[in-house]
């Protein structure tokens, strides 16, 4: 059978099946279990009011809990044990013998910077860029052609990238733009970018600064359309400059959305996979924690040590998870 | 309220200009792609793409003579033309890798066996000889000249018939449509009737399990690899269309439960409330009311999730591509590109485009959708 006919009869059937559990749970309810006559319809009208929002929650929570709970400790039972020592339960091992290794050294690292330089650049340009287009009369045109990187991917961006970055012999024309430019202004030999220890990384991280800065525009564009005019007006009327009225009358007033883009940034950095797999993997110092957790995993198939660094990617991502429980528990009370 | 820096001119100006650098500066890299995945080989190493769309003087490569001989006072001939182009014009040519350009358009260069050759400027030689051509090796010319812009769709027919050099892409593409499509639809039936339920029912416990859906959305898919994989190998699906139809619907949930139910909270609650009074079931109000009214929310997250689907790399790697390599998807089909044919930018670029091209079509098509969607999706 062709995927594409299986693909469309899984359609068929989970259509058919979800819209069926749907039906004929809430008709049991309602017609067989709980009837809403006889002698105990009110109660019973209750008791069924009760039990349907469970029967609406559960396909959801239960692919939910599977899918992405019950991985968070299996994650953690695993990195506490060693596969090729038949499943024996080891402690801290592998964390020891992972904090041993250079390579992860190289890819914390890696991620710390990929952490502050990230999302501090893409908030600032799209910040910048909301503020330059907030009046402009073919803004939304140039927005939509900032935004475009956001729908290409990771692997399509480091391709398109990697063209950028192209090194040729210095006796022929450079087809790099980066190359290109480097030798027209300074002469001197062109350069295998992505080889450089320290210049790769920080070009590595150009790609996903040019793919998220179109998110962090639409973002705050939308909050800066949200600022009350009259504080604006007001700043003016006081004979503030654009500067003084954009960092001292705007920004102080965005602050919760920029946090929120912030934080955004910062989960889909710590998940950054594609773009260092697909340009350098790896190497020359430009390791980050998914993809040595993927070589650990896949590659070295040494499921401990993958595991223990799959948890240190979930302990840098608590906090901000923490802080969304809070907030939300604040918000929807 | 004017544009705040609008009391001088200078200032509008310098907002435009910036504006134009920025937006220069973000299509450029993409601009580059596509313009490449439309020159050929030869084309894309000799020279950098931003000098395709202008007539350019550039060395372009040698090209071997060839062609029948015929008779001519005594001497053996052959003639032809070095370009298939009409506006390309010869600045100087040469017979020799050391001096390509030894020669002006229209001289004689002298060979062995007191042979000669001429190139004139728009590129039409003439070859003589006093002895038999026959059997010999002929020479190759290079030639410096300046041609219009000139680009080819041959790497894109190259790519989409299966015998091309990198046949295997119109399985690859339609892989991917056969992943992203259930992937996208059925996260969104089980995402309704949840979101439905955390919006408008009234059942203790309500907020938990809301704030335990906001912290999903955080959690990052890397810790679910290996205890999915092991536990669909233990349920005997293993590593399949049905494995990664499952994963990214266990992904996207998170998303797509806060995203429909934040906005179903915001329908009016009159609608809801009248129609329970008038006896409609919960079934039937969420089916008949709520669900046709969230069409955008709905819509918003389909986009997502399909571009998301579509541009996934991890997920497909270990939850679908097997060593049997007929379940590859575009994406791990541009890597495996990368790393047998990373000098190949021909090739390279027209399977990235290709790759790219429909979650571009559904970016500019959907764009509205797409905007509302992260505007309710980022956490608040």
């Amino acid at each position: 059978m062709s995927p594409a006919v299986q693909g469309l009869l899984t359609i068929a059937v989970a259509v058919t099946v979800c819209v069926g559990y749907f039906y004929s749970s809430n008709l049991l309810l309602d017609r067989v279990l709980f009837p809403a006559k006889g002698p105990n319809a009110g109660r019973n009208i209750n008791v069924a009011n009760a039990i349907r929002p469970w029967l609406f929650l559960f396909p959801a929570f239960a692919a939910l809990a599977l899918y992405l709970a019950y991985p968070v400790f299996e994650s953690l039972r695993l990195s506490l044990f060693d596969r090729s020592q038949g499943n024996a339960f080891v402690g801290l091992d592998n964390y020891q013998r992972m904090i041993a290794e250079p390579k992860f050294r190289e890819a914390l690292g890696n991620n710390f910077l990929w952490l502050l330089i990230v999302p501090a650049a893409s908030t600032a340009f799209g910040l910048l860029i909301a503020q330059l287009t907030d009046r402009l009369s073919w803004g939304s045109i140039a927005k939509s052609l900032i935004f475009m990187p956001m729908a290409i991917s990771f692997v399509g961006a480091s391709v398109i990238w990697k063209l950028v970055y192209e090194a040729r012999p210095a006796t022929v024309e450079q087809t790099g733009v980066l190359n290109a430019l480097y030798v027209f202004f300074t002469d001197n030999n062109p350069l295998a970018w992505l080889t450089i220890p320290g210049w790769n990384s920080f070009l590595l991280m150009v790609v996903l600064i040019w793919i998220q800065t179109g998110f962090a525009m639409v973002i705050l564009s939308a909050a800066l359309r949200g600022i009350p005019e009259e504080t604006v007006e007001a700043a003016i009327v006081d004979g503030a400059n654009p500067f003084q009225i954009f960092f001292k009358i705007k920004v102080p007033q965005i602050t919760s959305t920029i946090v929120v883009v912030w934080t955004t940034i910062t989960i889909t950095v710590l998940k950054v996979f594609d773009i260092v797999f697909a340009m350098t993997n790896g190497q020359w110092n430009t390791q980050v924690l998914a993809n040595y957790m993927f070589d650990k995993l896949f590659r070295a198939n040494d499921w401990g040590v993958g595991s223990a660094a799959a948890m240190v990617i979930m302990l840098l991502v608590t906090p901000i998870l923490v802080w969304n429980v809070i907030s939300v528990k604040r918000d929807y009370r | 309220m004017s544009n705040i820096a609008g009391h001088r001119s200078g200032a509008v100006w310098a907002v435009h200009l910036s504006v134009v650098f920025l937006v220069l500066l973000w299509s450029f890299p993409t601009v580059g792609l596509f313009v490449s995945s439309f020159r050929t080989a030869d084309q894309i190493i000799s020279s950098g793409w931003w000098s395709s769309l202008s007539t350019q003087e550039s060395q372009r490569p040698p090209v071997r003579i060839a062609g029948d001989e015929f008779e001519e006072g005594g001497a053996f001939v052959i003639e032809g033309t070095l370009f298939e182009l009409d506006e390309v014009k010869v600045s100087s040519w040469g017979t020799s890798s050391r001096r390509p350009t030894e020669f002006e358009p229209g001289a004689t260069a002298e060979l062995e066996d007191g042979a000669s050759l001429s190139v004139q400027v728009d590129g039409s030689y003439r070859l003589s000889s006093p002895v038999t051509l026959e059997g010999q090796r002929l020479p190759r010319v290079f030639t410096t000249a300046s041609s219009p812009p000139e680009f080819t769709t041959e790497n894109y027919t190259n790519m989409l018939s299966s015998s091309g050099t990198a046949g295997g892409m119109g399985k690859a593409f339609l892989n991917t449509f056969t992943v992203t499509i259930p992937a996208t639809i059925i996260p969104i039936l089980f995402a309704a009737f949840a979101a439905y339920a955390l919006a408008w029912m009234e059942f203790p416990g309500r907020l938990i399990l809301i704030a335990a859906v906001v912290a999903l959305l955080v959690v990052p898919l890397q810790l679910a690899l290996i205890p999915l994989l092991k536990f669909h190998n233990a349920i005997g699906i293993g590593k399949g269309y049905m494995g990664v139809w499952l994963a990214h619907t266990g992904f996207g949930l998170p998303l797509a439960i806060y995203l429909l139910r934040n906005y179903m909270a915001g329908l009016p609650g009159d609608i809801i409330e009248n129609a329970r009074v008038d006896g409609a079931t919960e079934f039937q109000i969420f089916t008949k009311i709520v669900l046709p009214l969230s069409f955008p929310a709905l819509a918003s997250f389909a986009i997502f999730q399909f571009l998301w689907t579509w541009n996934d790399l991890l997920v497909a790697r270990v939850f679908l591509i097997d060593s049997s390599g007929q379940t590859t998807v575009m994406t791990n089909f541009v890597v495996e590109l990368l790393g047998t044919r990373g000098g190949n930018w021909e090739i390279l670029a027209t399977a990235a485009f290709v790759s790219i091209s429909v979650p571009l079509a559904v970016f500019f098509f959907m764009q509205k959708y797409l905007i509302r969607g992260l505007l309710a999706g980022s956490v608040k």
